[in-house]
């Protein structure tokens, strides 16, 4: 919806991905405001943002596949610990620029997971799921038992360098994930509405109709996927030079599933939405990390698993009332608010 | 020839607790075409609370048993009427969530009441194994596929004679046929989360008594996921077959191609299967393959 008077009379503004003066001037704003966030922000609220920015790379990815084309995926974690192992080994044990394995580790998480898409030729929903659930068990346990990644103890990775420079300090490293997560976010904002970004809505929509009106199901999918975890390995490499040290357990079941939530907490479909999502959850664990000591204080009686096991339901219980109370997730709450805004005081 | 026979028989007897699982997700799958990944959560909490009746609760072995399907059923009856009851008519993403959701949240519930150590249930089936015919079977495994298999004959004899049955046959044919014939589906649905929370509470309480009780017993529901697969998600011979399948196959993995490549095959071998029979017969051995009409 958008305000009124607002038309398009040239193709370049129906272009525009900011359409209003408003929306630039947010967009300046917030991009400012990110740019300067490390020069006023402490070093704990600067890896908050750093680690919310990757998981946005790697659930935008996520959004692809399950937000537009519909398809289930449970190993985006994996995917993105291919991503990660990938960038690890090109720059530790090979000595390969980060500018050179960035790329390439995303493109071989693709590889991946273009791999575990296979099946779509002949499945969907369900049956899909497992394939992906599948990829998550068999890349971790690949993971563990090679020689290469270092098996179970983990692997240690050298920081990110550019030339001479290298981005040693988290601050230097921010600008780093804030460049690579603002390109990736204008790609994903541009390809949704490309033919492809078409092709999968139709698919999401009525698979059956979407074939027969001449969409490639087979390749369109498979692009699916392979862009899907592309963005998960590009997350995974920016992961694995932002801790410096990754193991398996960085990548489990778990943490896929709560890529799927943040989707459905932020709604599915939406570039918008899935920004919500990360940053609803992230900073919903970040305040629940932040209460545990408190709350271990005032009351010494709580172990720390009990704690664990209470904040493991408070997720669940997170998702399962959202599921029901607000299936459609916080962007349809934020559009409707925003509707309501521009309509005041007219109903419509 | 003989370590063949050996890692055949032992798989063909872990099989038969997979194929019990498996049951559980085709049970649900059939009824309700909802696949629920909290079934191995399901398990353990019937596991837990069988423990907490017997050691805790200092019950004889047949009152706790019974309790624990009580319990079983009550629980099965309160999450479809709470959590899966709204998610009707819900895309399949919202549903295959909310069944994520609800193993993290009974996972989590789990780990609050009974903490995370190990729980060793008193010996209910002698250890140790006896000899046939020059092979060793362990008995507490023998003792699960029995069990498995006598689930399996119950089932069947369940869903062909009784009036229950039938209805949940008509409601797995067609939802809205079998409402205009006078079936009340939703009790239906019910009753099918119930039964299939009953069969996770005797698989949980069977391994248990194999292997105690931790919260890692999730995971084993997440194994008898290939086992459902490769039977065919409609059919319930065909989730015994498939557990059998998998458990062989596991197996003889463990035996021959553990030591070319140094072990841990066994974890990851089920999904390899599972990848591969998606490729080539996605619809499992037994199951139906939809024809979609538009």
């Amino acid at each position: 919806m958008r305000p009124c008077g607002t038309f398009d009379v040239k193709y370049e503004q129906d272009l525009r991905i900011a359409r209003t003066p408003a929306q630039r001037a947010w967009a300046i704003i917030g991009l400012i405001f990110l740019l300067c966030f490390p020069l006023f922000a402490g070093g704990h609220w600067l890896s908050v943002l750093s680690i919310i920015a990757i998981t946005i790379i790697c659930v935008q990815g996520l959004n692809f596949l399950t937000g537009y084309c519909g398809q289930i995926s449970l190993g985006q974690a994996a995917f993105m610990a291919v991503g990660a192992y990938t960038s690890g080994i090109l720059t530790t044990k090979l000595g390969l620029p980060f500018l050179v394995a960035l790329p390439s580790a995303g493109i071989m998480a693709g590889l991946i997971g273009l791999l575990f898409g296979l099946p779509a030729l002949k499945v969907k929903g369900f049956y899909l799921a497992m394939s992906t659930l599948a990829a998550q068990f068999i890349i971790l346990w690949g993971i563990k038992h090679l020689s290469i990644t270092g098996g179970t103890t983990g692997m240690t990775v050298v920081p990110a360098s550019i030339g001479a420079f290298t981005f040693e300090s988290a601050r230097s490293y921010y600008y780093v994930i804030l460049t690579v997560m603002i390109i990736m976010l204008y790609f994903a904002k541009n390809l949704v509405r490309t033919k492809a970004g078409r092709a999968w809505i139709a698919i999401r929509d009525n698979d059956l109709a979407a074939e027969i009106m001449g969409v490639n199901l087979y390749h369109y999918k498979l692009l699916a996927f392979f862009i899907c975890a592309f963005y998960a390995g590009i997350a995974g490499s920016l992961w694995a030079h932002y801790l410096t040290v990754i193991h398996a357990g960085h990548f489990g079941l778990m943490d896929s599933v709560w890529y799927l939530g943040m989707i459905i907490v932020g709604g599915m479909g939406s570039v918008t939405g899935m920004i919500f999502g990360v940053a609803f959850i992230k900073l919903l664990d970040e305040s629940v990390a932040s209460l545990g000591p408190a709350l271990a204080t005032t009351f010494p009686g709580i172990s720390e698993t009990i704690f664990a096991s209470l904040s493991l339901m408070f997720f669940g219980l997170v998702i399962i009332l959202f599921l029901i109370l607000e299936p459609r997730g916080l962007y349809h709450r934020w559009e409707m608010f925003k509707t309501w805004y521009r309509l005041h005081p007219f109903s419509y | 020839m003989n370590t063949f026979v050996q890692l055949l028989l032992t798989g063909l007897m872990v099989g038969g607790i997979y194929g019990l699982v498996a049951i559980g997700f085709v049970l649900i799958y059939k009824g309700t075409r909802i696949f629920n990944f909290a079934q191995g959560e399901l398990l353990m909490l019937g596991a837990f609370f069988c423990w907490a009746m017997l050691v805790q609760a200092h019950m004889p072995l047949w009152a706790s048993v019974l309790l624990t399907f009580a319990f079983a059923i009550a629980i099965g009856f309160a999450i479809e009427r709470t959590a899966l009851r709204p998610m009707l008519g819900q895309p399949i993403l919202s549903v295959i969530m909310m069944t994520l959701a609800l193993s993290v949240f009974l996972s989590g519930l789990v780990t609050l009441i009974w903490g995370g150590a190990w729980k060793v249930y008193p010996s209910l089936i002698p250890m140790g194994g006896i000899n046939f015919m020059g092979f060793t079977l362990s008995q507490q495994h023998l003792f699960g596929f029995v069990i498995a298999l006598l689930t399996f004959a119950a089932f069947t004899l369940f869903f062909r004679r009784s009036r229950y049955g039938l209805a949940m046959r008509a409601t797995a044919e067609d939802q809205q046929v079998a409402r205009s014939s006078g079936v009340r589906v939703t009790l239906v649905f019910g009753l099918i989360w119930a039964i299939a929370t009953l069969v996770s509470a005797v698989g949980g309480i069977l391994l248990g008594t194999i292997n105690g009780v931790n919260f890692t017993l999730g995971q084993i529901g997440l194994k008898a996921i290939p086992a459902a697969l490769i039977g065919g998600l409609e059919s319930i011979g065909g989730a015994i077959v498939g557990g059998l399948i998998i458990g062989v196959l596991e197996s003889l993995a463990a035996g021959y191609i553990d030591p070319l490549v140094g072990g841990g095959v066994r974890e990851i071998f089920p999904y390899v299967v599972l990848v591969i029979a998606l490729l080539f017969r996605p619809y499992g051995i037994f199951g139906l393959k939809r024809i979609e009409r538009v």
